[in-house]
């Protein structure tokens, strides 16, 4: 698809003169020309609105960044100075704070639709590596922006998060002291942490360029999961636009509409009360949870009795992700003509929302009912701790065993030959042959 | 070889899923140490095209003013305020609420410290409508040792603050309740089945039957008839706990009815926008297999 034909012709004087000069216009006209496989679904839609989201966050972020005062002094009165004070503040603010949430829906979403159609296999691994480290800028960057509001979640989420580091051996420490900016969470911390988030969503966006680059020279997977032979583009492919702008348009109003029940009728939804206290050192919250969108790594974190453990195990239940391409064996890209392994991944969605469950209760707190069974190694059987642990473990070995394994004894469907044939035959009958 | 290949039907999976999730979340219901469920307020800002009652934000202005403001502050809130679009004086006739008469008599009510621009000594005079609240405490150290070691907290923003919101202030106040036999009181604490807390440590009686609720150190602010309302409402603690939540709630979010306007609008445009491109999807698709 990187060798497909610019079909654009520079009309203008202007457009030749900048044509020969900085083919920009071409560029962009190429880039809607783009031939896409015909039979992408709506879960494809998800790229656009992720492009929206990333947006989004910068303009309403500079705009925040204009009225906060990074002070811990100040910071939670000028928030909320931008609440009442500043004109159209409550709406600017309400769409950053949920549009990270939003963010996040539409992250993981778009994730899954990568790991069930396979869009992380040969030869498509760079844009799925690179999408992970956007995926892990991500989570950088809002947990960063949720201490700017200074209050107490902001506080002992910062204390609780920076704290792991010091869990590092040897190094711990002084890289804590370095991160913080002194021996514990105060100014200098909120600085550096306001400094970074403003920072990174433009590391983020260098990654998004270097993604759709990625994404340009591979092609696009496609439901099907069939690489496109070069003789079959005109019958398989259709151009970018319009087909795919409206459509992709139809799905970005569509997640508006979502976006827009959060923000003007339930903007606090997603959020922690906690947070509307400032934050106070010598106050230690009944309970420090992170947003919703971290929670299931948060849960990781919890299931190991070890704390360096622990943060081994958050950061490896990322890590795993990068090296998705080559832990799965099975040539075949589309998890439609794989039975097992599609079961074995709805089990692992049930287990993702499990964790992010768990991640939200405390760990001691019984699962059933309000009964002991009996105390197994650390903690009662009947709890959080024991159900968090045997998710995690279903989380690690969904992605190092069921996954090498399925893919060298599993036996898949039969694959059509072309798109087309799914798209003129209907998919599901392809589906059901099995 | 193969492995299994039966496939587990997908509803199956989602169906045990679901009633796994089920039996999760009625658990804590269950645990101990767990304030009572907030009563609703019957507030007229609820639901999405709430408003807040006009009347309701003054008299729970007057409770505050009179009731709540020897103790605690409100940092985020100033006189001007009052006279905001859709707060308690609100008055089409002046859009600028410092223009506002009934505003700038209520401020004039209140002395605040200020600096003599000439002299640079400490003086005190009538506050105006830009200034803040006053505060009745000159720092948190002074608020906590004139209320036993604890500070009172900034009234400005909790409805937001704490789960249950209006509802929970509301139920709070006009909840105490007489602490059941079998429960130790400490010194300077108060029983009151809404605050958070777990009460098991100074339960002696039955262990599964630990009360709901927990210690405060405010003693029961509001009694029946200690305000004086004007415009006939009834002058009970229950009426006065519904009318500050209400004002409370108005503080914590003073934009909310703009901000459901504003949603209506942005809904409403973003259906129809659909809509149509919905149309235009179906047009552009006509006749193209996917």
């Amino acid at each position: 698809m990187s060798d497909h034909e610019s079909t654009y012709v520079p009309k203008t004087g202007v457009e030749k003169w900048l044509d020969t000069r900085l083919p920009i216009i071409r560029f962009g006209a190429d880039y809607m020309s783009l031939p896409t496989p015909r039979n992408l679904n709506y879960w494809w839609t998800f790229g656009g609105i992720l492009a929206l989201c990333l947006m989004t966050q910068i303009v309403t972020g500079i705009v925040l960044a204009m009225h906060y005062t990074p002070s811990v002094d100040l910071a939670f009165a000028s928030v909320e100075r931008i609440m009442r004070d500043v004109n159209g503040g409550w709406l600017i603010r309400y769409v950053h704070a949920n549009g990270a949430s939003m963010f996040f829906i539409a992250v993981y979403l778009h994730m899954l639709r990568g790991l069930y159609y396979g869009s992380y296999k040969a030869p498509r691994e760079m844009i799925w590596i690179i999408g992970c480290v956007i995926f892990f800028l991500m989570i950088a960057t809002a947990f960063l922006g949720y201490v700017l509001p200074w209050g107490q979640m902001s506080f002992w989420g910062a204390e609780v998060i920076t704290n792991l580091i010091g869990a590092i051996p040897v190094l711990g420490e002084p890289i804590l002291i370095w991160l913080r900016g002194g021996p514990a969470i105060d100014n200098a911390t909120l600085n550096r942490f306001f400094s970074l988030h403003y920072l990174l969503p433009f590391a983020i966006l260098g990654c998004v360029v270097l993604h759709l680059w990625a994404l340009h020279a591979a092609g696009q997977n496609n439901p099907v999961g069939i690489l496109i032979p070069k003789d079959r583009e005109k019958k398989d492919m259709l151009p970018f636009h319009p087909y795919f702008t409206v459509k992709d348009g139809f799905a970005i109003i569509l997640f508006l509409i979502l976006f827009a029940i959060f923000v003007f009728y339930q903007p606090n939804a997603l959020g922690h009360a906690d947070n509307y206290i400032p934050a106070n050192p010598l106050v230690t919250p009944a309970q420090i949870v992170p947003e919703w969108y971290m929670l299931p790594f948060y849960a990781i974190l919890r299931a190991i009795p070890d704390k360096f453990g622990g943060v081994v195990a958050m950061f490896s239940a990322i890590g795993v992700l990068f090296v998705l391409p080559w832990l799965d064996t099975s040539k075949v890209r589309s998890m439609r003509y794989r039975p097992t392994m599609r079961t074995f991944f709805i089990i692992f969605l049930v287990v993702g929302f499990g964790l992010g469950w768990c991640g939200g209760q405390l760990p001691d707190a019984p699962v059933l009912g309000s009964f002991k069974t009996f105390t197994l190694v650390d903690g009662d059987l009947n709890s959080y701790l024991w159900l968090t642990r045997v998710l995690t473990a279903y989380y690690f070995i969904f992605f190092l065993i069921i996954m090498p394994l399925v893919g060298l004894k599993e036996q898949p469907l039969p694959i059509p030959a072309t798109i087309s044939e799914p798209v003129l035959t209907g998919a599901d009958a392809v589906e059901q042959k099995g | 070889m193969t492995i299994g290949m039966k496939t587990v039907s997908i509803k199956t999976i989602l169906a045990s899923a679901a009633i796994a999730l089920g039996l999760m979340s009625a658990a804590p219901a269950l645990a101990s140490g767990v304030a009572a469920t907030p009563r609703s307020g019957g507030f007229s800002f609820e639901g999405p095209f709430g408003t807040y009652d006009q009347g309701q934000l003054q008299r729970g202005y007057k409770v505050y003013h009179e009731v709540c403001a020897a103790c605690h502050s409100m940092n985020l809130m100033h006189y001007r305020n009052l006279g905001d679009r859709h707060g308690p004086f609100w008055n089409p006739k002046y859009p600028n609420p410092n223009d506002n008469p009934v505003v700038k008599a209520l401020a004039k009510e209140v002395q605040v410290g200020d600096i003599d621009s000439e002299t640079g000594e400490a003086i005190q005079r009538d506050a105006t409508p830009a200034d803040k609240f006053r505060s009745p405490y000159p720092n948190a150290t002074a608020a906590a040792a004139g209320n036993g070691g604890a500070a009172p907290p900034d009234l400005s923003v909790m409805a937001k603050a704490r789960e249950g919101g209006a509802d929970y202030i509301y139920s709070l106040l006009s909840g105490y309740k007489a602490a059941p036999a079998g429960l130790q009181i400490r010194d300077g604490q108060h029983y009151n089945p809404y605050m958070a807390g777990d009460l098991t440590p100074f339960w002696t009686g039955d262990h599964k039957r630990v009360p709901p609720g927990g210690f405060i150190a405010m003693p029961p602010p509001l009694q029946n008839g200690q305000v004086t309302y004007d415009d006939g409402s009834p002058q009970t603690v229950d009426q006065y706990a519904k009318d500050v939540a209400a004002f409370i709630a108005w503080t914590s979010e003073p934009k909310m009815v703009e901000r459901k306007q504003a949603g209506l609008g942005v809904l409403i445009y973003l259906f129809i926008f659909a809509g149509i491109t919905y149309v235009a999807y179906r047009r552009i698709w006509k006749g193209v297999a996917h």
